[in-house]
Order: structure tokens, then C-alpha cells, then sequence
């Protein structure tokens, strides 16, 4: 049998961490999440000798503090799991900084290789490093690897596999911090040795740093423990002692103290005789970040992200929209028509996983949009460029493309929030996405803006939907910022990488992962949804029909068009009678301050929480218009005709308008809250978010009505 | 040499500065060290708008700092050399 190690690989962001994993796992990869957070955790195994090597790439972080999901992910991981052996990939022409997390990997665990990583940017830019010395300095064995160009990853495997097998002569280094530091540590220690359970978890000289630094998750670990309070009480005495020596916090200094150590080692083992020199990629950002320029440029790369994913998606969706059609019909004619099974598979079954299917081609794309743009190096210029006007929303930069992506589809949008390293932050955009306007209520637009606008003010009818719906969004967003979430936010810094073209594998990875994601996480949510609306607009099953259409059907069987006109009104009255009519009817009395007082519309807007395309079906249905075929023209007309018991007219030009918005701002769609549950971890925030906006959407659509009516358009 | 300390929002683009201090939180002030941007460091500044936003070069690193945070990063301007 194979032996089995379990390799961890850490370094901060840009560090070619995550070109190194794939050269050494391929394509052998599983994307997944940590327990309880939605970091991505990506596995992936190589054969290697006779060992079976797992290989985990942590997020990247720039240290381990606790102040980001990133860093409090990666220190969890490394005690949890106790890989075997810890890779700390640095950036070569970067090195102090990044041996940085480094000197933290060493303190927190004895197996430590490091990858000397893009060894040849280092050398061009004139970096030269004696490895030699440096391992001997830091104590670990240094590797150095050019990820990009496949260089040092059988050497790097080779290394791991000794460094497993204990053939390692180094001994670890030890980062002194200073005498008066020291001491508090010493006292720490022996506290903590004497009484505290925590301490078999962890390292003791690391859990005492962290005690000096007043590290906020291993505090409260330490004082739930025994003696708690006793250690507790030493570190803020030892705190307090060196913040009046020093005059900073000990965080602060152990920091420097840190670069100190690493300083002094880079300067006997790296000699530089580089001058800075001004790159391509800062020729690029001359433009790409100028004042006059920056801002449209960015615009039109949005444009264009949204060009390329509907353009291509159209003919795909179009594809996969007959092929539903033609299984539809296959099975409608295979299958036996007893017990409601032929319409269970054919409307509940088939109908479902299509519509799956159908956002699949809209999500892939906007995926792959986005990894371009991330590996490119564009998406961090995109941020800083939009940092400006998010802060008038009380947000920053990052938050800007998961907002745009939220007009393609709200649910990829959300996934894409992850990115914003700030709590808060995140929660706010996550919970303010869903006002933006995304592809799948284009429809329900079109349905009434073509119904009861002239075709030349329907773009802008159009238009200032979208526009409504960012303006909701900002004035949401600082609600929140304000009310619920309050307190500043961590201020904007962001690396911006040097511009890469980005390989078609990559790209093929990144995507490949979310879309593997988005299909677990809203694809059984959007099936199961589907499948409750077939049962609610089908059940009950045994109910006397008022009109007796079966006889009317038989004592016409010539006539083919009364035939048909009478089974469409077999399906509305089903449905009429369904526990989704009876929902429909229960609704909308609600819905008479907004001007639509439809029962069938309630059942749309019912319905319309699986997913916001649904709504224009069921109106089809309920409406008596039949199947797509005849188009929606005819929809149109009916709902034009459509009077109330007392013959007035239920809709003209207002009330459309009242619904629109209603559709625009309402409950979001089933797939979205689940998605919003996976990302915040409980369910407080999508019911939070339903209830909010379903009460956005009911005052807005008031006013519009109401105040439409005072104006006199009604 | 000049010693003048200003804020990074008052400096141009393309000047040669030395860090000085960084203002606000804890938080702030070692998410920045763990990118590398400590206390006496030598940064370049890249592209600034004047009011808000800015690049810097530390290193070989190229950093974007938003608004709120080059208010409080102050820095002393080289004009000797």
C-alpha cells in the first residue's frame, strides 16, 4: 500500500499559489467549503513514488491574525487537520514580505517547506538569492519553483516526501522578539503550562504570542478553559506592561519585531541590484486608472461582460428549451395518464430540471467573464476605480461587480460577494443584490410594458425600472450601514497584481468549480421549488368542475378549435380550483392598494418565488392563451381586455407600471435564498431579506399607485 | 531635505516618500504591516487623484489604497535627493 501525505499549501494572494497547485494536482481537483464559512477549500491528490500525496491550497492571506475569515480558516485548518507537511509559497522577488507568514507558519507548525516561487521574475528584476544561506538562516529546506513554467515541482515533491519521512537536518529557527518580550512570553508560557487545557491543542510559545497579541478567537477559547481567568488576567498585565515600555501595542511590535528577523536574514542571503522599474502593467494602469479614462473604460468592459455572456447563452438556452420540449412531449405520450404521473414528469419533472438548465449557459458564462477578468489582474483595478462612488453607498470598491453581476443573475452575484474580506461589508451587498434587476424578470417586464405602453416610451419604461432598481439598492444599503450594521468598515487596501493573460486552464478551473457549486447549491433548490408549484397548481385532484367540460368535449368531437378552447379551459379552471388558486384568492385583497387585485396575478407572484420567469407561464395559463405556441400576443390582448366583475378595466399604463416595480423590488427568487443562506450561514438573513423586500416592493408599488392616481394617470 | 510631513493625499504622483505613520484601528494597522507596509518604508507613489484613492509601489508591490485610507497615512516628501 501507498503511503498517504497531507500537504497544506499557504502564501498570500499573488504569490503563483494557486498555478503551483494545479501543476501539482492537474485537473485531480474537488472545489468545497469549509465547515461553517463559504472560504473555498480546493483539494486536489498527485501520485507521486509510492505516496499518495493530498494537496490542500489555503486561501491566500498575508499573515494569521484573526481578523479575516481567510486568515482564521487557514490557522483553523492547519490545527484541525495537522497536515503532514506545510508548503509556504513566497513570492521570490518579493521576499521579506512574504516570508512574513512564513516566520507565523513556523511558529505555528515544525513541518514547513518553502517554495522560492517565481524564481525567475525574481532574477530578472535582479534579485539574487543565496537559497543555501537562507534555508540555513530560517532553518527550513527551501525550494525554488517557477510554477508557470513547470520548474522545481519534482524537486518540491521530493522535498515533501524526505521532510515526511524525518531525512531533514535543519533546525528550525526561532524568531526572538527582545528581551522585554521575551519575559512576558516566558510568563505566559509557564501559566499557561501549568494549568490551561488549551495548551495540548496548540504550540505553547505560539499560544502565548497570541495571548500577548490579544488575538480575539484564542482569548475566548483560553477563558472558557480551566484557570481561565488567572491567564486572562497575566496577559493584560503583561500587555499593559510593555504597551508603557514601548509605547504601541504588542501586536504592533511583535509585528516589526517579525520584519526585523526577516530583514536581517534577506540582507546577508538576497542582494538586490534592481532599481524599481516602471513595468508594462504600470504603462497599462497609466491608462486604465487615469482619471478621465479609468471610469468609462471600466463601464464598457461591464458592457461587454454582459454583451458576451447573453449573446453567446441566447442560442444555448434556445437549444436546450426545444430539447425540454421534445422530452416533454416524448413522455407525455409514453407515459400512462392515471394518478396525475403523466403531468407529475412532464410539467413537475422535466419542467424543473429545464429550468435548471436553462440559467445554466447565463451562470457558465458570467463565470468564465469573471475569471477572465480576476486572472487578468482587471478585477482589483475595477474595484479601486469604482472605490470612490461605492463609498457614497457606504461601501467600498469590491462590493461593485458582485452588484453588476446581480443584473445578469442575483444568484452567481452573491457567490461572488465573497471576495469583500469585511463582514459587514459583505453582508451588505449580499442583502442589497437582490434589488438589482436581473435576466429572468426581463420577461414579466416585457409581458406588461408591452401590453400597455406605446412602443416608443417602452425603453425608457424599461430603463427607469433598472434605475429604480439601483436607487433602492443605495438608499438599502446605507439603512443598513447605518442601522444594522454599524461602525467603519475596514478601510480599502487591495494589491494590484501585474497583468497576466490568463490560461484557457485556469479560466476552464476557476469556472468549473462555482459552476459545480452553483448547481448543488441552486439547482436542487430550484427543482424542489418547481415541484412544489406543479403540486400546489394540481392538487386537489377531485374536484367537481362547475362546467362539465368533458361532456361539452364529446358532444363537439368535430370541432377541433372549440376542442382546444375547451381543455385550455379545463387547465385554468384546475387550476383556478388548485391550492395556488386558493392562495392566489387568499392574496389579493393585499394587493388592492397597488391597483393589481387580480387573483391570477397573486398566483403568478405566488409562483413567481421559484423563479421570477415562472410568473409569465402561469399568467399563459391562467389566462386561457394556451401553450407558447400562439406567442404573446395573445396574452397581451387578454390582459388589455381583462375587466372586473363591475366591467371596469383592471389594467391601463399605471397599474402595469405598479406591477413592475412590484415584480422588480418583491421576494427574491427561491434560488437566491438559498444561496443567501448557504453565504451568511443561517437563516436570519434570507428570511430578513424576503421580508424586507416583499415590504420595499408593497410601499413602492403604493406610492406609485396611489400617488399616480392623485396625479390623475390612473 | 525637507521635512514636511503630509498626508498621502497631498502628495503627486511619481514622488519618492518615506512612511511616517499610519492612523485608524488595530485592525488597519496590521493588515497593512502583513502587506508589507511598515513604519519608515520607502513607497512610491504611483497615481494619486488628489482627493481620494491611490496607487503606491512598496517594493516590488503595487498597492491600490481607498479613501478613507490615505487620509490617515502620513509620509515625509524627499525633495533633497
Amino acid at each position: 500500500m501507498s503511503k498517504r501525505i497531507a500537504v497544506a499549501l499557504a502564501g498570500n494572494p499573488n504569490s503563483g499559489k494557486t498555478t503551483l497547485f494545479n501543476r501539482l494536482t492537474g485537473m485531480r481537483q474537488h472545489v468545497g467549503n469549509y465547515p461553517g464559512v463559504t472560504v473555498e477549500k480546493v483539494e486536489g491528490s498527485v501520485t507521486f513514488k509510492k505516496y499518495d500525496i493530498k494537496v490542500v491550497d489555503l486561501p491566500g492571506t498575508y499573515s494569521l491574525t484573526a481578523y479575516s475569515i481567510d486568515e482564521l480558516v487557514t490557522r483553523n485548518f492547519l490545527f484541525e487537520e495537522k497536515p503532514d507537511v506545510v508548503v509556504s509559497v513566497i513570492d521570490a522577488s518579493n521576499l521579506e514580505r512574504s516570508l512574513y507568514l512564513t516566520t507565523q507558519l513556523m511558529e505555528l507548525t515544525g513541518r514547513v517547506i518553502v517554495a522560492l516561487n517565481m524564481a525567475d521574475t525574481a532574477a530578472e528584476l535582479g534579485f539574487h538569492i543565496d537559497q543555501a544561506l537562507l534555508s540555513k538562516l530560517f532553518g527550513v529546506p527551501i525550494v525554488s519553483t517557477v510554477a508557470t513554467r513547470n520548474k522545481g515541482i519534482e524537486e518540491l515533491l521530493e522535498k515533501v516526501v524526505n521532510l515526511f519521512e524525518g531525512q531533514n537536518c535543519l533546525e528550525k529557527a526561532i524568531v526572538r522578539y527582545g528581551d522585554e518580550i521575551e519575559q512576558e512570553l516566558n510568563a505566559l508560557q509557564t501559566i499557561l503550562s501549568h494549568h490551561s487545557s488549551v495548551v495540548r491543542e496548540y504550540p505553547l510559545r505560539w499560544l502565548a504570542l497570541k495571548m500577548l497579541e490579544n488575538d480575539r478567537e484564542l482569548t475566548a477559547k483560553v477563558e472558557k478553559s480551566s484557570h481561565g481567568e488567572e491567564i486572562i488576567r497575566q496577559a493584560q498585565k503583561s500587555r499593559h506592561h510593555l504597551q508603557t515600555i514601548f509605547g504601541d501595542t504588542p501586536d504592533v511590535l511583535i509585528a516589526e519585531r517579525r520584519y526585523g528577523f526577516i530583514s536581517g536574514a534577506c540582507s546577508e542571503a538576497a542582494r538586490r541590484s534592481y532599481e524599481v522599474r516602471h513595468t508594462m502593467s504600470d504603462k497599462i494602469d497609466s491608462i486604465l486608472l487615469s482619471r478621465a479614462l479609468g471610469l468609462p473604460i471600466f463601464l464598457v468592459v461591464m458592457w461587454a461582460l454582459f454583451r458576451f455572456t447573453f449573446t453567446l447563452s441566447e442560442p444555448i438556452v434556445g437549444w436546450l428549451e426545444t430539447g425540454q420540449g421534445f422530452f416533454a412531449d416524448f413522455a407525455g405520450r409514453v407515459l400512462p395518464h392515471g394518478y396525475g404521473v403523466r403531468s407529475f414528469v412532464t410539467e413537475g419533472v422535466i419542467g424543473g430540471v429545464g429550468s435548471v438548465l436553462v440559467f445554466l449557459p447565463v451562470v457558465s458564462l458570467l463565470f468564465l467573464a469573471l475569471a477572465f477578468l480576476e486572472d487578468s489582474g482587471y478585477m482589483a483595478r475595477g474595484a479601486f476605480i469604482m472605490d470612490r462612488f461605492m463609498h457614497t453607498m457606504g461601501l467600498h470598491g469590491r462590493s461593485f461587480v458582485p452588484m453588476i453581476l446581480g443584473f445578469g443573475c442575483n444568484v452567481p452575484a452573491i457567490m461572488a460577494a465573497r471576495s469583500i474580506d469585511s463582514a459587514r461589508d459583505r453582508l451588505t451587498t449580499i442583502l442589497v443584490i437582490p434589488f438589482m434587476s436581473c435576466a429572468a424578470r426581463l420577461p414579466v417586464y416585457g409581458l406588461f410594458i408591452g401590453a400597455l405602453f406605446s412602443e416608443r416610451i417602452a425603453g425608457n419604461v424599461l430603463f427607469s425600472l433598472y434605475l429604480l432598481g439601483i436607487v433602492v439598492a443605495v438608499a438599502s444599503s446605507r439603512i443598513f450601514r447605518k442601522y444594522l450594521f454599524p461602525g467603519e468598515g475596514l478601510p480599502f487596501v487591495m494589491e494590484l497584481p501585474p497583468y497576466r493573460f490568463p490560461t484557457g486552464k485556469g479560466l476552464l478551473i476557476h469556472m468549473w468549480g462555482r459552476v459545480v457549486l452553483y448547481v448543488k447549491k441552486a439547482g436542487t433548490v430550484i427543482l424542489a421549488g418547481t415541484l412544489v408549484v406543479w403540486f400546489l397548481s394540481n392538487f386537489p385532484q377531485n374536484v367537481q368542475y362547475p362546467t362539465d367540460y368533458n361532456s361539452l368535449i364529446k358532444e363537439a368531437p368535430d370541432d377541433q378549435q372549440m376542442a382546444s378552447q375547451l381543455k385550455r379551459g379545463i387547465e385554468s379552471e384546475k387550476i383556478e380550483n388548485s391550492y395556488a388558486g386558493k392562495i392566489g384568492k387568499a392574496i389579493s385583497p393585499a394587493l388592492k392598494p397597488l391597483g393589481f387585485d387580480d387573483w391570477r396575478v397573486a398566483v403568478g407572484l405566488t409562483g413567481g418565488i421559484v423563479a421570477k420567469e415562472i410568473i409569465v407561464g402561469i399568467l399563459g395559463t391562467l389566462y386561457k392563451t394556451g401553450a407558447k405556441k400562439e406567442g404573446p400576443q395573445t396574452l397581451r390582448d387578454a390582459l388589455r381586455r381583462q375587466v372586473r366583475t363591475d366591467g371596469s378595466k383592471i389594467y391601463n399604463p399605471l397599474v402595469a407600471y405598479s406591477l413592475v416595480v412590484f415584480v422588480l423590488l418583491y421576494a427574491p427568487c427561491l434560488a437566491t435564498v438559498a444561496v443567501i443562506r448557504k453565504e451568511t450561514g443561517t437563516w436570519r438573513w434570507p428570511m430578513f431579506s424576503v421580508v424586507y423586500t416583499t415590504a420595499i416592493a408593497w410601499i413602492a408599488s403604493f406610492i406609485v399607485y396611489q400617488g399616480g392616481k392623485i396625479l390623475g394617470l390612473g | 531635505m525637507e521635512n514636511t510631513i503630509l498626508p498621502l493625499t497631498a502628495i503627486h504622483s511619481g514622488s519618492l516618500v518615506t512612511l511616517v505613520s499610519i492612523g485608524g484601528g488595530r485592525g488597519v494597522r496590521l493588515k497593512l504591516v502583513g502587506m508589507g507596509l511598515g513604519v519608515g518604508m520607502r513607497i512610491k507613489v504611483l497615481s494619486s487623484s488628489g482627493s481620494g484613492p491611490c496607487v503606491i509601489l512598496v517594493g516590488n508591490r503595487r498597492l491600490a489604497l481607498g479613501r478613507g485610507m490615505t487620509k490617515k497615512i502620513l509620509v515625509r516628501e524627499e525633495t533633497g535627493s
